[in-house]
């Protein structure tokens, strides 16, 4: 009976190790690697573009969502993560491009890539159009709760010139800076007047001094219920999200500095592991057709760089001076940074959060 | 033990669960990135070194008014009927039957400027920001949290020890205070080390409490921002093993105690 049972228990407890491995379906398929509510998709969608792509083309897709840039970075490096189509940011792809991470596309699979306004091709990040396909753009800027703010702070936003309400030590506890290295770093950076993409060490010293002059609020996803229920004063985020969280509450106002900020390109690539190119880049033509891009754009709310669906845009969309902002000469990319100032960086902003008392 | 033949599946659960994911991290703690043995990645432990000085000093701290909450509720709940007891027993593992995600998640939103906590305040005038974001709420959601390891192991022991022994302690001659101090204390000693052990171990390497409540990182974080986000296994590696170090000799002081209770009766 001992026997029979510990058998038993054995063979179960190896099951659960191989079981999630041996999940196979038939007909060809694909891995689509995206940030989370960064695609119209799901039930909340009116346009569901994974279905309407599986309808039209027969092709699986299993889609799946990762937390950072950094994360997709070390899941493709340990080889947890075999995708065949993910969205790194500008800096990222750099990187991927740099370590020989990402293939090299066929445009002749990529009609729609004509779709692409001409300014958001062949970037900094990927200067020859080879290996990247424009997605999402945006900028970082300062969404404050009007019926907080004191009268002097409120005159001063209406011409803001710089991330110094941040600073501001009239709110206590009720300012947002975001919860990651490089979006803090860059917009103190900025606020002392150096470049994000600096690797002066004393730059980059004086801005993680910058950051523990404040007690922030350190958040990412909470920020979408703190800020529309009225628990911060001040935050800093992405501007298609601020567009999303204004909705549900009209104190809300958003502003981008004129010292600068980060405009941030978010691109569609293929890792160099994928077996399926071909279905690959089927999928990013799918999503740069004009309907699903228009589609994608009103539920995600970002910036697009498609034309197509820029057009089909209702007018209110269009001119939205938020989400299409007129550029400035301030605004910056991030670029990837040698591995000694990643280092540095890191090393600082671990001191930022423990000083954060 | 005749047969080691049912050992075989925890040993191959030890293995797969324990031994290897343990092997995994000293193996990234003493070597670089080409997989060439090197110390140099005991550097990491002096840049982190304020990270390991507030973890252990918030988890004293919580193991402390852990201790201090749940000596007398164990005292008072081995003194009740059976009944009550299984009832009281039920309600102190209740909470832990929900994920403590979402009960960290919601002491978040009760603490938060407009949450429940600070809206009471207001009404008796207090307003403002409370606790939100602060090393406080960082301990009283540790305190939340490991409550019931401290409660339980003491309680399973007093409730253990034999009326004839406290009775005797009356019969000669020991008033209330004394009774606790020679008879009760020394025998309730398993459970308090063992309580203290099951608090003190978890909330040092806590994560997700501190980075949510306080807005600040305790070590877990820390580890696990280099695991995740930041890309770098063997800085991970090293803080885990250093973690673990300090952890297992704190385990092994606090065993000394127990095995030595004859010593702390004088």
């Amino acid at each position: 009976m001992k026997k029979i049972l510990s058998l038993f228990l054995a063979v179960a407890m190896m099951a659960s190790l191989v079981l999630p491995l041996s999940s196979c379906s038939s007909g060809p398929s694909i891995v689509v690697c995206n940030w989370g509510e960064y695609m119209s998709t799901g039930s909340d969608a009116d346009y569901d573009i994974i279905k309407e792509f599986e309808k039209a083309t027969g092709i699986e897709v299993k889609y799946v969502t990762a937390e950072s840039n950094e994360t997709l970075y070390s899941q493709m490096k340990s080889g947890a993560g075999k995708y065949d189509v993910i969205f790194p940011s500008d800096y990222m792809v750099e990187r991927m491009i740099a370590e020989d991470m990402l293939a090299k596309l066929n445009f002749d699979n990529i009609p729609n890539y004509k779709n692409i306004m001409d300014r958001f091709k062949g970037l900094d990040y990927d200067p020859n159009e080879e290996y990247s396909v424009p997605y999402f753009w945006g900028t970082v800027g300062i969404i404050y709760n009007e019926s907080k703010l004191t009268a002097e702070d409120l005159a001063m936003m209406e011409d803001c010139k710089d991330w110094s309400i941040l600073w501001s030590k009239n709110y206590p506890d009720q300012i947002m800076m975001m919860d990651n290295p490089r979006d803090a770093f860059g917009i103190a950076l900025k606020q002392l007047g150096y470049s994000q993409n600096t690797v002066n060490e004393e730059e980059i010293r004086a801005a993680a001094a910058l950051l523990d002059q404040q007690k922030f609020v350190y958040a990412m996803d909470q920020f979408f219920d703190m800020m529309p229920a009225g628990d911060l004063a001040v935050g800093t985020y992405y501007a298609g999200d601020c567009l999303t969280v204004m909705e549900e509450n009209e104190d809300l106002r958003f502003v981008i500095p004129a010292c600068g900020t980060n405009l941030f390109n978010d691109a569609m690539c293929i890792p160099k592991t994928s077996e399926k190119q071909a279905l690959a880049e089927q999928f990013i033509n799918f999503v740069l057709s004009a309907e699903a891009g228009k589609a994608n754009t009103e539920y995600v709310c970002y910036s697009t760089p498609n034309a197509a669906a820029f057009e089909l845009l209702d007018e209110e969309m269009q001119n939205d001076p938020i989400a299409y902002p007129e550029k400035k000469e301030t605004w910056e990319s991030f670029r990837n940074l040698p591995t000694a100032t990643n280092d540095l960086v890191r090393e600082l902003w671990n001191t930022v959060k423990t000083n954060n008392k | 033990m005749k047969s080691k033949k049912p050992l075989i599946p925890y040993l191959v659960w030890m293995a797969a669960f324990v031994v290897i994911p343990l092997g995994m991290v000293f193996y990234f703690a003493f070597t670089d990135g080409n997989g060439h043995l090197t110390l140099e990645n005991f550097r990491y432990i002096g840049v982190n070194s304020q990270v390991y000085l507030d973890s252990f000093k918030v988890a004293f701290l919580s193991t402390l008014i852990c201790l201090v909450l749940a000596y007398p509720l164990a005292l008072i709940m081995s003194r009740m009927s059976p009944r009550a007891q299984r009832m009281m027993n039920i309600l102190i593992m209740l909470p832990m039957w929900m994920n403590f995600i979402l009960r960290i998640c919601s002491l978040d939103l009760i603490f938060r400027p407009t949450g429940i906590l600070n809206q009471l305040l207001s009404l008796l005038g207090l307003g403002g920001n409370a606790i939100y974001q602060t090393p406080t709420a960082v301990v009283i959601g540790i305190v939340y949290n490991y409550l019931p390891f401290m409660v339980l192991p003491i309680y399973t022991v007093m409730a253990k020890i034999s009326r004839s022994l406290i009775e005797a302690g009356q019969d000669l001659g020991c008033n209330g205070f004394q009774l606790l101090k020679k008879v009760i204390f020394p025998l309730s000693l398993p459970g308090v080390i063992s309580g203290i052990t099951m608090v003190f171990v978890p909330a040092a390497s806590s994560f997700v409490i501190s980075a949510r409540l306080g807005g600040f990182n305790l070590i877990g974080d820390t580890i696990e921002a280099y695991y995740k986000g930041e890309i770098d296994m063997h800085a991970g590696g090293m803080l885990s093993f250093v973690l673990m170090l300090v952890i297992v000799i704190s385990i092994a002081v606090m065993n000394h105690f127990d095995k030595d209770d004859d010593i702390v009766l004088v």
